[in-house]
């Protein structure tokens, strides 16, 4: 719908979608704003926006308390691992089923859909026992297994139909021209999805980085992500604002900017391509 | 475009994601299946035998029952109502011409990646609490007395937190949508002299009708399981136990793991009864 | 060296026999061009010889060796695609040197064979760029260079000019027919097109519903065409295809009459009819003539001069010598 508008009325939309926006995007705002702040000037009445005495102490604080620096890594670890290990399970089944559809594949992408949508409370005791009968409970590996299954239909399907574009006449001219199977996925293939398969390890570590179930239920001190280190603020530490805001801010930026950049690719992963 | 070599290869290649999707699926399945039909209280004497139903019979039975189903109720019906109706506005306002859409997008769309145990603590603490929160602070402003949100509009408080959470998945996708309508289409009722609004109840919404429907159903399995949003601000206090939440509750609070089960068992048919609505669109949308 | 013999080879998909038994023999250096309209299994029949496909029972030689087991990639076939099928994130010469590396040549051998491709193909210029930043025909030129330098014992084309424009089709068709001149190995050509067909090949299998209809060189189809099918598909403007008492006359179900057969006449004839439509194309004018009760419009070709307004009565005579004939089976009678 690019057409021309009135400058009067391009005004109004930008002055009304920004308000908007800013509204929305207010209580990040507020929360990044709150955590350069003084605990005492965080609970200031009338509230301070950005005349305050900014400063950095309650990152100090909140690393020094809370060693934040573990729960940074066991997110990475976690979000990470569990999307890459998906990605090697799920390149191969998305190729067959793009590329060698049968008679069954609709039924099969559609069953492994299903499995996404089975409700997690409704199996959280037996992964809870088998978690502690194979000693994986409050194990990075056993969680980054679990988030992996639980992506891995994410994964197939977006890969799948980022596969599916890809015509299929020019990795039949690679069989003609002599490509072996493994050539062909390598050299053809993946070069030629990889802005697909980027875009699918963005979305997927965003979703694996703020799961936030089996990450509270199945870990403890050991391996728990930025999920759980902030729900250890629940109380009654949540009511020191600035340090609260700090830890928030920290768990929350990195995957903020990833999330910014694959906002394009976040329609068609989380609608397993239903709309374009 | 297959022969018999890429077949087999195929199938070779598709074995890992269906074996452990399947184990997946079956394993912790029929051993919630198994548990639902047993006493099992593994801190007060483990497994008592089979019980045949009953776990079945006393989960409903139970006076957090219905509550719990009320509180599901509200929250994931009034989630759907928020999101959707600012939804479809916001994309159409999104989807104007204007300067700086680009950052407008970014500022909508943040919500969605902040993880629900920051969100939820920074609207339970920063925003709602009722002496220090913001909002104390603007009612107060008012000459209002705040508003105790946590304990006494618990249930709004969670609506609220979720669809703030929720808004920028129903925006986004809606305005994807909305640019994908056939501008000729729209040029062409305006040329048939259709007003602003009839514009947009016969063409604009009757396009977003699938989106919409999407974005319904993909949230409803979403926020039938919505857990951290309740764990870290009331802990299903105050009315706020979802039925999620009670089976959690049962499950590991309690550790009353067969009446648990027996829970599981309802959430799974009830996840299972939308996803079938899901799956018909996107199986649809499989074949051209 | 690439006689391809097909012997009774056949293809279903599913309980659907696209290809019934099918037994084709195209002798090496031959230019062959599989023609007919869309569905009728033409390009099936490139996979199954290209290997893309599994034949469902008989066997595929190629130079006397069975083949129907093998890869696509062990036949020792090239193919040009319809799409080109070019590699977008290669350059040209890596698109064209990418059967070589697969073959494991060395890197001096590549380049020289890369080189002299492009400098027949006239891609020297363009070796560094991407397929995305080429015109259609010189995708197409690419899409070949990458069959020719594998020096194949046959090339398959799979509609290959269907892509471009209507200027650029005449041109790459001739390219073609020279690059046979000079490389003189076995092409085999799909198209539905018959004037590609007719212009290009030295053997043309006219399919319909996955059965030969008839094959021959371009002149024996034009000429005898072995029943109505092959008469109406080649040949532009078609052959007029008449029923009834005429048909009768001459022991026939069926005759058919090209339109450059047909003389006209302003004032006399064998058959008086109006003129619907004339189309002038500067050295002919083709008139489409109703109301001549013989078919619902005959179609006859007249030099570019000559002149006829809608609504005019025309006559038309036939040349008797080149009336075809056919039987209620719509099989030629010899």
């Amino acid at each position: 719908m690019a057409r021309a508008v009135t400058p009067r009325r391009r005004l109004i939309n930008t002055i009304l979608a920004w308000s908007i926006g800013l509204l929305i995007f207010f209580p990040i705002l507020w929360t990044i704003l709150t955590s350069f702040k003084p605990e005492g000037q965080a609970i200031a009445d009338p509230p301070l926006f950005l005349f305050f005495d900014w400063t950095l102490e309650n990152y100090a604080i909140v690393q020094e308390r809370s060693n934040y620096a573990r729960y940074l890594t066991n997110s990475i670890i976690i979000s990470v691992g569990s999307t890459l290990l998906g990605i090697l399970v799920a390149v191969p089944a998305a190729w067959s089923m793009a590329f060698v559809p049968s008679k069954r594949t609709k039924n099969i992408l559609m069953w492994m859909l299903s499995t996404k949508m089975l409700p997690a409370v409704g199996v959280l005791y037996p992964i809870y026992i088998l978690f502690i009968k194979m000693s994986l409970l409050d194990s990075r590996l056993g969680l980054v297994i679990v988030i992996m299954l639980i992506n891995l239909p994410i994964i197939i399907w977006m890969l799948y139909t980022y596969f599916k574009e890809i015509p299929a006449p020019i990795l039949e001219a690679a069989r003609m021209d002599g490509a072996s199977l493994r050539n062909e996925i390598l050299y053809v293939l993946t070069p030629m999805a990889i802005p697909g398969i980027a875009s699918t390890i963005l979305l997927n570590i965003i979703l694996a980085w703020n799961e936030a179930f089996w990450t509270l239920n199945l870990t403890a001190a050991k391996a728990g992500p930025l999920t759980a280190f902030i729900a250890s603020y629940s109380s009654p530490e949540g009511l020191f604002f600035a340090k609260l805001s700090a830890a928030s801010t920290m768990a929350i930026a990195p995957i903020l900017i990833l999330g910014w950049f694959s906002q394009k690719q976040l329609v068609r992963g989380l609608t397993f391509g239903a709309v374009k | 475009m297959a022969t018999q070599h890429s077949r087999s290869a195929a199938r070779m290649m598709m074995a890992p994601a269906v074996v452990l999707l399947l184990g997946w699926m079956l394993v912790p399945l029929c051993m919630t299946l198994y548990f639902s039909f047993k006493k099992y209280l593994p801190l007060r004497g483990g497994d008592l035998g089979w019980v045949g139903f009953d776990n079945y019979v006393r989960f409903v039975s139970s006076s957090s029952f219905w509550p719990s189903v009320y509180a599901t109720l509200i929250i994931v019906g009034g989630v759907l109502a928020i999101t959707v109706v600012l939804g479809v506005l916001l994309a159409i306002l999104l989807d104007q011409p204007m300067w700086g859409q680009g950052i407008v997008r970014m500022l909508v769309i943040a919500p969605f990646f902040v993880m629900p145990t920051v969100s939820s603590l920074v609207w339970k603490n920063m925003f709602m609490d009722p002496n220090y929160g913001l909002l104390a602070y603007l009612w107060r402003f008012f000459g209002a007395e705040p508003v105790q949100w946590m304990s006494q509009a618990s249930l709004p408080s969670i609506v609220m937190i979720v669809s703030w959470q929720w808004l920028p998945f129903a925006t986004l996708i809606l305005l994807t949508a909305i640019q994908s309508l056939d501008s000729e289409q729209l040029e062409a009722s305006e040329m048939d002299g259709a007003p602003v609004i009839s514009r947009f109840w016969h063409i604009i919404l009757p396009h977003l009708s699938r989106a919409i429907t999407v974005v319904i159903l993909i949230q409803t399995i979403f926020l039938l399981s919505i857990f951290a949003e309740i764990f870290v601000t009331t802990g299903g206090a105050f009315g706020t136990k979802t039925l999620s939440y009670l089976i959690f509750q049962r499950v590991l609070e309690s550790q009353n793991v067969g009446l648990g089960s027996a829970g599981g068992v309802y959430a799974i048919i009830l996840a299972n009864i939308v996803a079938i609505f899901l799956m018909r669109i996107v199986g649809k949308n499989l074949d051209n | 060296m690439g006689r391809i013999v097909l012997d009774n080879v056949t293809k279903s998909f599913g309980n659907a026999q696209v290809i019934p038994p099918l037994q084709l023999t195209i002798e090496d250096g031959e230019f062959a061009v599989f023609v007919g309209p869309s569905g009728c299994g033409k390009s099936t029949l490139l996979r199954l010889i290209a290997g893309l496909e599994d034949v469902t029972s008989g066997k595929i030689e190629i130079d006397g060796k069975d083949v129907s087991g093998l890869a696509p990639a062990k036949r020792g076939l090239a193919m040009v695609f319809q799409s080109y099928a070019l590699y977008p994130h290669m350059t040209v010469r890596k698109n064209i040197a990418f059967p070589l590396k697969m073959a494991g040549l060395a890197r001096a051998e590549i380049k020289k064979r890369v080189d002299n491709a492009a400098a027949v193909l006239n891609l020297t210029d363009y070796l560094d760029r991407r397929p995305g930043q080429l015109s259609g025909g010189q995708r197409q030129r690419v899409a070949i260079g990458r069959a020719i330098v594998r020096e194949p014992a046959a090339f398959l084309f799979d509609e290959p000019l269907s892509n471009l424009d209507a200027a650029l089709r005449v041109g790459m068709r001739l390219e073609i027919s020279e690059l046979h001149e000079r490389l003189k190995s076995t092409m085999i050509y799909v198209t539905h097109d018959q004037v590609e067909a007719m212009t290009m090949a030295d053997k043309i299998v006219v399919l319909q519903a996955g059965v030969i209809e008839q094959v021959g060189s371009p002149l024996e189809l034009y000429r005898a065409p072995r029943n109505t099918f092959v008469a109406g598909f080649i040949g532009s403007p078609k052959m007029n295809l008449i029923d009834g008492p005429e048909a009768t006359k001459r022991d026939a179900h069926t005759i058919g009459i090209r339109p450059e057969h047909i003389a006209v006449s302003s004032d006399s004839g064998s058959w008086k009819g109006k003129v619907n439509v004339s189309e002038h194309l500067g050295s002919d004018t083709f008139f489409h003539v109703q109301g001549t009760g013989l078919a619902d419009s005959l179609t006859v070709r007249a030099d570019g001069e000559v002149s006829f307004r809608h609504g005019d009565d025309i006559y038309l005579t036939p040349r008797e010598e080149h009336i075809h004939r056919f039987d209620a089976k719509g099989l030629r009678i010899a």
